[in-house]
């Protein structure tokens, strides 16, 4: 390509500085507020609620199936086998944070390893590293759980963290190197070459930083995704084998007809409560992409 | 008279407040003329070619007036606008050939376009072929994808594509600017055949470059910080320009065989003034080496000869 | 000085690079001090991948580069890193040289952390005042400013400051005013021809054949890859003697001159 058109000079105006119009902007945008208020409302609620339990979630208690506020110490009433449907479910929800943070941690670690070398090298080492992702996205997570399932006879929150960590990466993977990509066409990368910088440093100096919203608001994404695989596993029964999660809840639930015995306090609250979470993260993401991203502002 | 434009004021929204991109532009462009607009970046020119055809959402019209063939062109309006696109004024924008879609074959494009407009694309490739051939471009390039076609091949097709319904006016923003010189010349060579032909009745040029409108252009237009400068025919622009602008802008050009070592070329010092809060008076004060104190009250944009318009002080003097 | 010798460089296309791009085919020349070369041709013509083969931020897959004798294309780590101390570039977007997220006085840090680790605070400083004097800009305008606050002249500027931080024999300026106006662009141009005045030696990359003439004292003219005509530039822009640039030739417009 020949010279592109002239570049619009930026004339002299005295201009805000990047960081407190990103704040009015974030301020002013209603989805970000909205899903952020109801994120930090059940973080809260998960690390507070449990202080405030009067029994134990997996303990069997005598008063079965009694619905919320019939007796005094059961706020959210009991399941069938008697326990206690408050104190599983604060600990169904701060299950759900841990997942989240460990297994979208992790997850957003090893994307941002393949995603980063693979757009930075480019050649051989991004073709291998794209086989390689290729290989973990159709993998059969189910079938390869099931067999894990076999082998381990005490699986805890880690290891179903840990496991969805390794088999969620992919789809982030590759948006990092898209964009990776695209960066490291631009000139700055061969300044800093010319300057004499190492590879290593160029990626998480210049290249990373510059993607800083985009990391962000992928590692919700894995955040909220994880969530919902771990959901699903523990709905089919693959969950912890240890403690109870809200997805557990929710098996347990349907295994014992709660809904046929119209034991709605079982299931309703875990389920209501993984549907704001997950959905109030995706709101909230949708809120800071029109933030982060100065074409989609409303003036 | 086909197009006639009275005081049109378009600003930009933004946070610091409005940005006067076009701020009291007055021209007239009659039929048969091709007109260039000239001016450097930030100028407003791109601005005032969009404003025409009302196809920026983030430009605010805030005063004056547009007619086209004695139809006044609703330019405040972008529903209302959409009746005259394409088929009376039409547009070619800047980066075209770049932002062809790239998953769909040119024909399928053309015919989506055309049939956007409730036209019948059968009836219509007859002469759509014809004219592709006129500027050198087999039919097979309907079958093909954007990306298999080279920048020069591209800017042409836009070319035709914008013109397909004979509009009366064609806006045509930068259309040579990111091509090698020898495609440069096709495309704008293009540009007066297809005026010659009358496909297009008169078309308005939008580009920093001088050297090529005075190639192609009737009259040269100088835009400068929101405001016009100077207009007249191409041949006084280049040989007897009045504006100090212009002609310091005419300065930069090296001409045939002009060498650093004989002779320095001279740059103009500083920048536009911005366009936020403009200064009182000539915007080009700052910059000017004619400047004087009577230059702090806004010059006005008069005529001093035949169809030629200046606002200085120093020049209509 | 700066020569190369039938330098040819292929690009890898395809998938496990199965397919290539001849983009530089046999390519011959050399710079002296105190001169400049124009790189002329239209895209694809391969001025720009010369440049950045130079710059050895593509590697040749035959001929030589040498500077001052020492073949280019063998070096590594610490000595390409003391080429860099006398070879440097400016590339065509002013607004894509600069990370959008640093002050634009970091491309001065990096050369600093790279190339002058101990120099004290005070007498960096006043290696950056000099090295902004020389291309005329004022310290208090430019530094501690963002890029998206400065100029594409500015920013252009800056980094020829840049590249003189590091007392360079050699800059290739690839395309570097096709991006500014008018205006900015002849004074960009000027500021080069000081630094040939003062003993550098450039290779001055670029689509635009009368700026070329402007500024150069020899042209290479280049078409798909291959050298077509070379030589001083009064000879090749006067007497011209491939088909070739004499069509370049006579597409410039010019504004004295109607295209025939």
């Amino acid at each position: 390509m020949s010279a592109t058109p002239v570049v619009f000079e930026p004339v002299a105006t005295p201009k805000t500085s990047g960081r407190s119009e990103t704040v009015y902007f974030a301020i002013r945008n209603r989805k970000l507020v909205v899903g952020l208020s109801i994120t930090l409302a059940l973080l809260l609620f998960a690390l507070i609620g449990p202080a405030f339990a009067r029994h134990g979630p997996l303990v069997y208690g005598g008063d079965l199936s009694w619905a919320p506020t019939t007796r005094s110490s059961h706020w959210f009433g009991t399941t069938l086998l008697g326990q206690d449907v408050y104190a599983q479910f604060v600990q169904g929800l701060r299950l759900a944070f841990i997942v989240g943070t460990l297994g979208g941690g992790i997850a957003a670690i090893v994307a941002m390893l393949v995603g980063f070398v693979a757009g930075y090298r480019g050649g051989i080492v991004d073709e291998v590293l794209n086989m390689l992702t290729n290989v973990v996205l159709v993998i059969p997570t189910f079938a390869l759980l099931l067999v894990i399932a076999a082998y381990l006879q005490v699986r805890g929150i880690m290891t179903e963290s840990v496991f969805i960590g390794i088999t969620s990466w992919p789809w982030a993977a590759r948006a990092i190197r898209a964009q990776t990509f695209s960066l490291v066409s631009r000139e700055f990368v061969d300044m800093a070459r010319l300057s004499g910088r190492r590879n290593l440093r160029i990626i998480f100096q210049e290249i990373a930083p510059n993607m800083s919203s985009y990391l962000f608001m992928m590692f919700i994404l894995l955040f909220g995704g994880a969530i919902l695989i771990a959901t699903t596993l523990d709905f089919i029964g693959l969950g912890p084998s240890n403690t109870i999660s809200l997805g557990m809840m929710m098996q347990l639930s349907v295994q014992n007809a709660a809904l046929q015995l119209h034991l709605w306090w079982w299931f309703l609250p875990p389920g209501l409560a993984l549907m704001a979470l997950v959905g109030s993260l995706y709101v909230m993401n949708v809120g800071l992409d029109e933030i982060f991203n100065p074409k989609l502002r409303q003036l | 008279m086909s197009l006639q434009v009275d005081d049109l004021c378009v600003y930009y929204r933004s946070l610091a407040g409005d940005v006067k991109a076009v701020d009291g532009v007055s021209l007239e462009v009659h039929d048969g003329e091709i007109m260039g607009l000239a001016g450097e970046s930030g100028c407003g020119k791109s601005t005032l070619g969009k404003a025409l055809i009302k196809l920026d959402t983030r430009m605010r019209w805030v005063d004056g007036h547009v007619t086209l063939d004695g139809r006044e062109l609703p330019v405040w309006d972008d529903a209302a606008m959409n009746d005259r696109r394409y088929a009376d004024v039409s547009l070619v924008p800047q980066y075209a050939m770049s932002a062809l879609n790239p998953t769909r074959k040119l024909g399928r494009m053309a015919r989506e376009l055309l049939e956007s407009r409730g036209l019948d694309f059968a009836p219509v490739k007859p002469e759509l072929v014809r004219r592709l051939e006129l500027v050198g471009l087999e039919q097979s390039v309907l079958d093909l994808y954007p990306i298999e076609m080279s920048g020069g091949m591209k800017q042409r097709f836009v070319l035709v594509l914008s013109t397909l319904l004979n509009p009366s006016l064609l806006i045509a923003d930068e259309i040579t600017s990111a091509l090698d010189v020898s495609t440069q010349k096709a495309v704008a060579e293009m540009l007066v055949g297809f005026r010659d032909r009358e496909f297009i009745k008169s078309a308005i040029m939008i580009t920093h470059d001088l050297s090529i409108l005075s190639q192609v252009a009737n009259t040269i237009l100088v835009m400068y910080a929101g405001k016009l400068a100077e207009k007249a025919s191409t041949e006084t622009i280049v040989e007897a320009p009045r504006h100090p602008y212009t002609r310091m802008l005419i300065g930069t050009l090296p001409e045939v065989g002009v060498r650093f070592a004989d002779r320095r070329l001279a740059g103009i010092k500083g920048r536009p003034p911005s366009l936020l809060n403009p200064p009182e008076g000539c915007r080009f004060r700052d910059r000017c080496p004619l400047a004087t104190a009577r230059c702090a009250i806004e010059p006005p944009y008069r005529s001093c000869g035949d169809g030629h318009l200046v606002a200085c002080w120093e020049a209509a003097a | 000085m700066l020569t190369l010798d039938h330098v040819s460089v292929r690009y890898k296309i395809g998938t496990f690079g199965g397919g290539s791009l001849l983009a530089v085919d046999d390519v011959s020349f050399s710079v002296e001090r105190g001169s400049v070369l124009s790189l002329i041709g239209e895209s694809g013509s391969g001025k720009s991948t010369i440049g950045r083969s130079i710059l050895r931020l593509v590697p040749a897959q035959s001929g030589r580069i040498t500077f001052d004798g020492v073949d280019v294309s063998t070096l590594h780590r610490r000595e390409l890193k003391e080429y860099y101390r006398h070879v440097q570039g400016v590339f065509q977007d002013p607004f894509s040289s600069f990370n959008p997220i640093y002050k634009a006085d970091h491309v001065f840090a990096t050369v600093r952390e790279g190339f002058f680790p101990g120099l004290a605070d005070r007498d960096w400083r006043r290696k950056i005042e000099q090295a902004l004097e020389a291309v005329s800009l004022t310290p208090a305008d430019v530094l501690g400013k963002y890029p998206h606050q400065l100029s594409g002249g500015q920013l252009q500027r800056l980094l020829v400051a840049r590249a003189l931080l590091l007392d360079i024999d050699v800059l290739v300026a690839d395309e570097i005013i096709s991006m500014l106006d008018a205006s900015t662009r002849i004074e960009v141009l000027n500021l080069l021809g000081d630094l040939k005045a003062r003993g550098l030696a450039i290779v001055f990359i670029t689509h635009d054949l009368s700026l070329g003439n402007y500024i150069s004292d020899e042209t290479v003219i280049l078409k798909k890859g291959r050298v077509v005509e070379a030589g001083p530039t009064p000879e090749v822009y006067g007497h011209p003697e491939d088909d070739y640039t004499r069509a370049l030739l006579a597409a410039v417009p010019h504004l004295g001159r109607r295209w025939t």
